[in-house]
């Protein structure tokens, strides 16, 4: 199944260094206790949300649209802060860091943007070495050989010196996952990494992330609202709506969940305890109180 | 939201204030980040090519236009006091003292701040700003910084650079146009300006109006919307505040330079 992969990633695999071990490995890598998040006065996003991110597993974040699934990324990446609550990264909370704390938690995290977020006037190969170069005092030489191992692992070896404008959405995503691994994360967060991909590319990406976080024992989560592909590659499946929790375990547990939201979603029915239509005006007050007998929402 | 009613004019106020203040730090963080702007000086240097020379063929044509328009208005003036010989002096301090440096102030703001701000809040909206946090890349420092000091290095270079397409334009509308004695207009304007009072003070201009406009550009898309409607306006900002500023800070100097 993984044929296509193997030999790039045999390749990068030799050089890699020896993946972060932490001192407690049973511990989970990410925790959230009891945290609330909202923007301005508004309605919550997070409601008291109370998660374990395991370390070297592969844990999705589903929902619907707006339910809080990238706020968790934001959350854990301390570029919000909750409102209450703790969120733990290998047991120190994220949200009490000063600017150096939270850019030293920040060096152990990588994060794929949704449509790559690549430098438009830099190359691919500048793209994935420019971490390297600020972050790192690295020889030019070794820089060089890290980034052509780094694309090499997302098969773009030869993709070098495009432009990201030359790239095809799902190769400047392949792009930006080499650029997130250029200094080998201990935790990688996916958002949305399977929207808008043709499906020979959809299938590659799911594969990727899965071999990659095998093979380098890194930590992973994947925001997505791809049901089937998230399903296959996930060991541990968290689905959030109306900021809490509606349902997690692994996806077999998830997928025969009994709650009638998380029927709703796993099955992809228009209608359930997430309504169809937008709450506004009834159809009789729109368009007379005639149309109301042909059955229609509202 | 009603002008009338006290707590909305109070969060409107302190909201503002707030706007103001976060400005500020910011544009001291921008001026304490010289040094490590000029310790990679290639980044700085890669902003002056980007917003110096690109900008040049404006400030030229203009600069030449300008002095072309000063050499006619000058003569006309002049003349009627039997001073047409003074044509030079006359170019020469109007473009060095003030035209010089807030003209290209203006041309800069409209030509590079607002690729400045397009260029910026492109990258916001495209998450590369928020990549770089992500990644423990400071964009103040990586991004901002490098075009806030390239910006603040090119001004003065252009100003100059317009002043003397300008004086070059009013010799050839005085003198070879007009007919304007060629001698009298070179010896007029070297006895005449002062190279700490009036090419000085020009300079001191166009440095304060590199701040400005620099910031401002930066500023505006820095703190854009991320839509395809909050860059455009944040463009639009950039010019209109932009050139505003020059204009403001450019009486206040003068005003200053005058009592000094």
């Amino acid at each position: 199944m993984m044929n296509g992969l193997d030999a790039p990633l045999q390749g990068f695999f030799i050089f890699m260094t020896d993946p972060i071990i932490s001192s407690a490995p049973t511990s989970p890598l990410v925790e959230f206790h009891g945290v609330e998040f909202g923007y301005g006065s508004g309605r919550k996003i997070l409601d008291g949300v109370s998660l374990q991110i395991e370390r070297g597993k592969v844990t999705a974040l589903m929902g619907a649209s707006g339910g809080g699934k990238t706020t968790v990324l934001r959350l854990i990446g301390g570029q919000v802060k909750a409102q209450r609550g703790q969120v733990l990264l290998d047991g120190s909370d994220i949200g009490t860091l000063d600017q150096n704390g939270l850019y030293a938690a920040r060096r152990r995290m990588g994060m794929l943007f949704q449509f790559g977020a690549l430098f438009t006037d830099l190359s691919a190969f500048d793209n994935v070495a420019f971490p390297l170069r600020e972050l790192t005092d690295l020889p030019e030489s070794l820089i060089r050989d890290i980034v052509l191992m780094k694309l090499g692992a997302v098969g773009l070896r030869g993709a070098r010196d495009l432009m990201p404008s030359e790239l095809s959405g799902g190769m400047a995503r392949r792009v930006a996952l080499a650029r997130a691994m250029a200094l080998d994360p201990e935790l990688m967060m996916y958002d949305e990494p399977f929207a808008g991909l043709d499906p020979i590319s959809l299938g590659t990406s799911a594969q990727l992330i899965r071999q990659l976080n095998d093979t380098l024992g890194m930590t992973s989560i994947i925001v997505s609202h791809d049901l089937e592909e998230t399903f296959k590659i996930a060991d541990r499946v968290i689905i959030l709506a109306n900021g809490k929790i509606a349902a997690q375990g692994t996806p077999e547990e998830v997928r025969h969940s009994q709650d009638p939201l998380v029927h709703q979603f796993v099955n992809a029915l228009a209608d359930g305890p997430v309504k169809f239509h937008y709450p506004g005006t009834s159809v009789e007050e729109d368009f007379g109180s005639g149309i109301s007998k042909t059955g229609t929402h509202g | 939201m009603s002008w009338l009613n006290p707590s909305d004019i109070g969060f409107a106020s302190r909201s503002k204030l707030a706007d103001l203040g976060y400005a500020a730090r910011l544009f001291l963080r921008l001026l304490k980040l010289a040094g490590v702007s000029f310790k990679r000086f290639g980044l700085v240097r890669d902003q002056i090519h980007f917003l110096g020379n690109h900008s040049l063929l404006i400030i030229t044509v203009s600069g030449l236009f300008v002095g072309f328009v000063l050499g006619l208005q000058g003569y006309y003036t002049l003349q009627r006091y039997g001073a047409a010989e003074s044509l030079g002096l006359l170019v020469a301090l109007s473009l060095v003292r003030e035209l010089g440096p807030v003209v290209t102030a203006l041309l800069f703001a409209g030509r590079a701040g607002t690729a400045l701000t397009a260029e910026v809040g492109l990258m916001k909206r495209d998450e590369v700003l928020t990549y770089m946090e992500m990644s423990a890349i400071d964009p103040v420092s990586r991004i901002l910084a490098p075009r806030f000091w390239g910006g603040v290095i090119a001004m003065p270079i252009l100003t100059a650079v317009f002043s003397a397409v300008g004086i070059l334009g009013g010799y050839v509308v005085g003198v070879l146009m007009i007919g304007v004695d060629g001698g009298a207009f070179w010896s007029q304007m070297q006895g005449g300006v002062d190279v700490w009072r009036d090419v000085g003070n020009g300079i001191v201009k166009s440095i304060v109006f590199g701040l400005a406009v620099s910031f401002i550009a930066l500023f505006q898309g820095f703190e854009a919307q991320p839509t395809p409607e909050g860059v455009s306006r944040a463009t639009t900002r950039t010019v209109v505040m932009g050139s505003l500023a020059v204009l403001g800070l450019d009486f206040l100097l003068t005003a200053m330079m005058f009592s000094i």
